[in-house]
Order: structure tokens, then sequence, then C-alpha cells
């Protein structure tokens, strides 16, 4: 394989690790928070289908992200509403914003399908593209994988460097002793939902505006459901999300390149490798640390004050 | 002023019986509202989805024959919701009974008339249930054994029993004289689900939904197994107390809704479809999910909840002839209709209190 070649397979890792980043850091600030949010897929696709509509409406790449945030904050809010001022199953209610999710985007996309529209463009970050190696691999991505990795270094140093993230771990760790310090505990968890909606949002953003730049009904393929557990994988920890994403876009990646090159491999196999790849990491992080050990302690509990 | 939530030491049945009632009104007046908003008339949707499946003997077999495998996986799943073990895959165990069980009625193709076919029905369904049971056993043993999220690798499990099925139909299981279309062999009438009346839709599988409803709610009420579920899920620590195996638990559970929902899935190519597809399913394993909390968990519930949910299938079905109302519609009536469960399920476990003002 040529230099070239080689950085281009990295590229596209990049690109491929995209979306699992951004939605999986809102998901991780979600549970640090003490709510399982298993909506991600529905609000994913909703997101690429409302940014990918708005975007061709207006014809603007910038209101089509709005509009994918806003997609993912709205559903999210239900969600909200409904796990923690209802004190609904977390589990269930997040199946259901899913199924509600892909039946939203089916609807708001209908009219869309078969239209194509030019991705976003890439942004050459001035001097530092030009360095050899790395200049071009690393800064000349569009705004989302940007994006990402901002997302990535502001959580981390948000949860482990301020008071307010200190707070969103306290409720999620125990929120009777943070009900009992006077901390907010529902209106902390409400916004770190919403939070995680609009990441799962602007994750599907980059779906239909970047990475594939048109809407097709079950485009997420599974993202979202990955995003869910590259978060368990990532032991809650934003950098080590970060670090999963890679090797999980690196799967996706070689599986397009093996698909390429015709090595006579049965191609259901190579369809099927993210979602093997997601189950042998969650059997490798189980045997490495006991289950319990490291999710936040009131990760899917409700809560309801008693006065 | 404000309202002030209190939990119930226990619910009054008749709160039991109007949450899930006032929900399905709740979300078909949502669903009229986006029904309205995309411009349809809410009126002809409602008669569509509600009115007109029950005016030919050709829907209600339909209804019938729809609601069976929701019934059927929901009630087994309701034994891992009450445990709190929370298996989505049943879609993936409904495949694998479906390939499996297909399997068998392709390879026995023609070999009626030399060894008798009266094993081969029998067979075909015990080798779906068992396929169910097996491909359930999966995410059991690394929730038991290893702690991994049984929510995730039954999810992931899904995707690969789809692709499976469809390696297999595009491969080995093809009918080599079927113009190349990915689909195998139609099933000698011997493998298939005899029809219990004219009009060739009802087929006996539909049997097996009625008697996992009676034998759930047998083993519910009556048995100390049944008694060990709900004690699980409801005080966990209380059950290790009195000895209860986690694990133990956690394999029967699995078993039990990997079993229905495979034995489903046999019936559904050997009763409906009569061949192997790429895609056998219409959903059934996920909307199942959505049956079992709109029957609250309770058998007899989760009758009355499949044949709900059918009502939106088939409905949804003649609203995309009738109206030109998109397929999506159904689905985003069933995630209204689950959330819409599980927001009044508040009013069985909460009581609401206005709260004028606070004495000191």
């Amino acid at each position: 394989m040529s230099l070239q070649m080689f950085e281009l397979v990295l590229f596209t890792i990049f690109t491929a690790a995209t979306p699992l980043i951004i939605a999986a850091i809102g998901e991780l600030v979600s549970e640090r928070a003490g709510v399982l949010n298993l909506g991600v897929e529905g609000m994913m696709i909703a997101g690429a289908a409302s940014a990918f509509a708005i975007a061709i409406l207006t014809g603007s790449s910038w209101l089509g992200i709005l509009g994918g945030i806003g997609a993912g904050v709205c559903l999210s809010a239900i969600f909200g509403v409904l796990v923690i001022f209802l004190a609904a199953n977390q589990v269930a209610t997040g199946l259901a914003l899913t199924i509600l999710g892909t039946g939203l985007a089916g609807l708001v996309g209908s009219g869309f399908i078969g239209m194509k529209r030019d991705a976003m463009a890439h942004l050459s970050i001035p001097f530092v593209s030009e360095l050899p190696l790395v200049g071009k691999l690393l800064f000349t991505h569009d705004v989302f994988v940007y994006a990402g990795w901002a997302l990535v270094i502001a959580t981390g140093w948000f949860l482990s460097r301020t008071r307010a993230g200190l707070v969103l771990r306290a409720v999620g760790e125990n929120h009777h002793s943070a009900h009992a310090l006077g901390l907010p505990v529902r209106r902390v968890r409400f916004l770190a939902v919403l939070f995680g909606g609009a990441c799962a949002g602007l994750a599907g953003a980059y779906l239909s505006l970047s990475y594939t730049p048109f809407w097709a009904p079950g485009m997420t393929a599974g993202r979202g459901w990955i995003a869910l557990a590259l978060v368990v994988f990532a032991s809650w920890r934003p950098a080590y999300a970060f670090a999963g994403a890679l090797l999980f876009g690196g799967a996706t990646v070689l599986q397009l390149h093996a698909q390429a090159a015709a090595l006579g491999i049965p191609g259901q196999l190579l369809t099927a490798m993210p979602y093997l790849v997601t189950i042998i990491a969650l059997v490798v992080l189980s045997l490495r640390h006991r289950r319990g050990a490291i999710a936040p302690a009131s990760l899917g509990l409700s809560f309801m004050p008693e006065r | 002023m404000r309202i002030e939530m209190q939990r119930r030491a226990s619910t009054p049945p008749i709160i039991e019986f109007l949450a899930p009632v006032a929900a399905l009104v709740a979300a078909v007046l949502i669903g009229g509202g986006l029904l309205t908003l995309i411009g349809k008339s809410p009126a002809q949707a409602f008669s569509v989805y509600f009115l007109e499946p029950f005016t030919d003997a050709w829907s209600l077999q339909e209804l019938v024959v729809k609601a069976a495998p929701l019934v059927l996986i929901a009630t087994g799943l309701s034994f891992c919701y009450r445990a709190n073990l929370w298996n989505i895959g049943a879609e993936g165990q409904f495949v694998m009974g479906g390939l499996v069980g297909g399997t068998i009625a392709v390879v026995t193709q023609g070999m009626e008339p030399v060894l008798g076919g009266y094993w081969i029905l029998p067979t075909m369904l015990l080798a779906g249930v068992i396929a169910g049971v097996a491909y359930a056993m999966i995410p059991a043993f690394l929730r038991a054994k290893l702690g991994a999220s049984e929510i995730l690798t039954s999810l992931m499990l899904v995707y690969i029993a789809e692709i499976t099925l469809d390696y297999f139909v595009r491969g080995k299981l093809r009918d080599p004289k079927g113009f190349n279309f990915p689909q195998s062999v139609p099933f000698d009438d011997i493998a298939r689900l005899p029809f219990l009346m004219d009009g060739e839709r009802l087929h006996a599988g539909v049997l097996f939904g009625l008697m996992a409803v009676i034998l759930a709610a047998y083993i519910f009420r009556r048995t100390l197994f049944g008694f060990d579920v709900k004690l699980v899920g409801s005080a966990p620590k209380a059950a290790r107390f009195a000895g209860f195996s986690d694990a133990r638990l956690t394999f029967a559970v699995f078993a039990i809704s990997g079993g229905a929902a495979g034995l489903a899935g046999v019936c559904e190519v050997a009763g409906q479809i009569g061949q192997l597809q790429p895609v056998i399913s219409p959903g059934y394993g996920f909307s199942a999910i959505i049956v079992a909390f709109l029957g609250r968990l309770q058998p007899w519930g989760i009758l009355v909840g499949g044949l709900v949910l059918a009502l939106t299938i088939i409905g949804g079905e003649n609203a995309q002839i009738a109206m030109k109302v998109p397929l999506d519609m159904t689905r985003v009536f069933q995630g209204t209709l689950l959330m819409c469960v599980l927001a009044m399920d508040v009013f069985t476990r909460y009581r609401f209190r206005l709260v004028l003002w606070r004495h000191v």
C-alpha cells in the first residue's frame, strides 16, 4: 500500500468515527448525570432527516445543522419529561423514542428521497495543514470533525475541572446525597439529557449533510446503538470514547476497503463487522471490570424528591 | 400552589385498568393532530385505522394472524421485563427461529413419499424454538457470567441475525429454479401449518399465542418460578437473601422469551409466508416490546395489547392505500402509544395532590 493510500485510509477513519464521537459524547454526559437514554438512534436519524430537509429548503447547510440539533433537542425533551419528571422506565422510554424518531424521520424525509446536494466544504486550517505527514490528515476536514474534537476536549474539561461538572457527576453517582446537599437533581438531569439530544441531532446532521450528502431511510444503520456501546466501552470517559470511536471507525473503513478489494469474504460477514466488533468490545470490557464498578452509581434509576 | 406526587402503597384496580385506556386515547388524539398537520382528515383516518378492519371477515382473520406473533413474543418478553432484564433482541431470535425451522422445510423437500411426512412440521417447530432459545442464550450468558449489558448485546445480535438470514437466502438456501430471486423453494404442504378457516389466512400457529397467554397466566399466579421472577424484579436484594440465583433466573427468562420468539418466527415462515425470504419480519420483535408494556406485563393485558397493535399495523397498511398516508405514520403512532403508556404509568405509582399552600 502506498503512503498516499495509507493516508487516505487514515483520513476516512476520522470521518467515519465522527458521528460516533459526537453522539457518544452526548450520551456520555447524559449517563454521567444518571440518565440512560436508549433513544440515540432515533434522535440521530430524526436529526439527519430534519437537517437535510431544512438544508434543501433554505439552501443553507448551517440552518440544516441547526435543524438537526433542534430535532434532537425536541425529542430528548419529550424523553426527559417522561423519565425525569414522571419517573417513567428509562429503558422502555428510550426504545419508544427510537421508534418515534425513526417514524418521524421517515415522514420528514419522504419528500426528499433521491435528492442530492454538495457535501459541506472541507476547511484547510492555515499553516498547520501544511505540516508534513500529519498536516493533511488532521487539518483538512469539514466543520463536523473539528466540532467532534472540540466536544471531546470541552466535555473532558467540563466534567473533571469545573464545579458544574462536579455537580453533574454528583447527581449521577448518588441522587439522594446530591438532593440533600440542595443540588437541583432533576434540573441538572434534564439539561444533560437535552445536551445528549443536541449531540445526537448534530451527529445525524453530519451523516446527511457531509458523510453521505443525501437522505435515505435507515441511513444511521445502528450508529446510535454503537455510540451507546461506545460509552460503556469508554468507561464513561470522553478521551476513551474518542479512542474507541476511532477503533470503530477503523472497523467500518476496513470493511469498505475489503469489500472493494473483493477478497472472497462474503459481503454479509463484512457488513456484520461493526456489530460483531461492538459485542466483542463489550465482552472485553466486562472481562476487565466487573459490572457496576465503573458505571455512574445512579444510572438508570429515577428520582422523586420526598418533599 | 404546586402539585405534589406521593408514592402509592398499592394501586386501585380501576386505575390499573384505566391507565392503558387513557394512554390509548391520548395517543389517538396526538396521532390525529399529526395527521391534520400533514394535511389528512383525522376523522377519515380514524375510520380507516380502527373501524374498517372489523367490517369484513378477511380483515378480521388478518388481525388475528398479525396479533398472534406479537402476543406470543410479548408474553415471553414479559418474563424478562418483570425480572428487570432487558432482552430487546426478540427480533433476532424470531429471525433465527424462522431461518432454522425453514431450513428443515427446505432440506426435507420431497422426502414425504419416502419417509412419511408427519414428523416434518413438529420437527420444524421444535427446531425454531431451540434456535430462538440458543440465540437468546448468547446475551444471557454474556450478562450472567461476564456482566455485559444485555440491552446492547441482544440488539447487536438482531443485526447479525438479519444479515445471517440474508446470507443463506442468497446462497445455500436459494431456490435453484427461482430465476435468481433471493428466496428458497416454496415449502411442501406437509411443512406448512394447516389453515383453521377458509380463505388461506388463519393458520394454526395463532393458537400458540393464546396458549402462551394461558400458560403465562398460570405460571405467574400459581408457581414458585413465577413468584421468583416477580420478586427478583421488584426486590432484588430480598430475592438474593431468599436464596434465588440471579444467573439461573437470567438464563431461564431469556430462554422463555427466546423460545417464544423463535416459535413465532417458524410459525411466520410455515404459516404466513411459506418460504424463506431475505426479510421475514415486519418488525414483530420490536412491536412486541410495545405490546408487553401496553399489556402492563400481564398475560391477559398482552392479549388485548397485541390485538390493538395489530389493528394499527393493518390500519396503517389500509391508510397507505386509501389515503396515501406514509407507512412511517404507523411507527410514529406506535412510538407515541408506548410513550403515552409509560407516561400514564405514573398515575398507577403516584398519587397527585394539588397543594395550595404549605403548612409550616
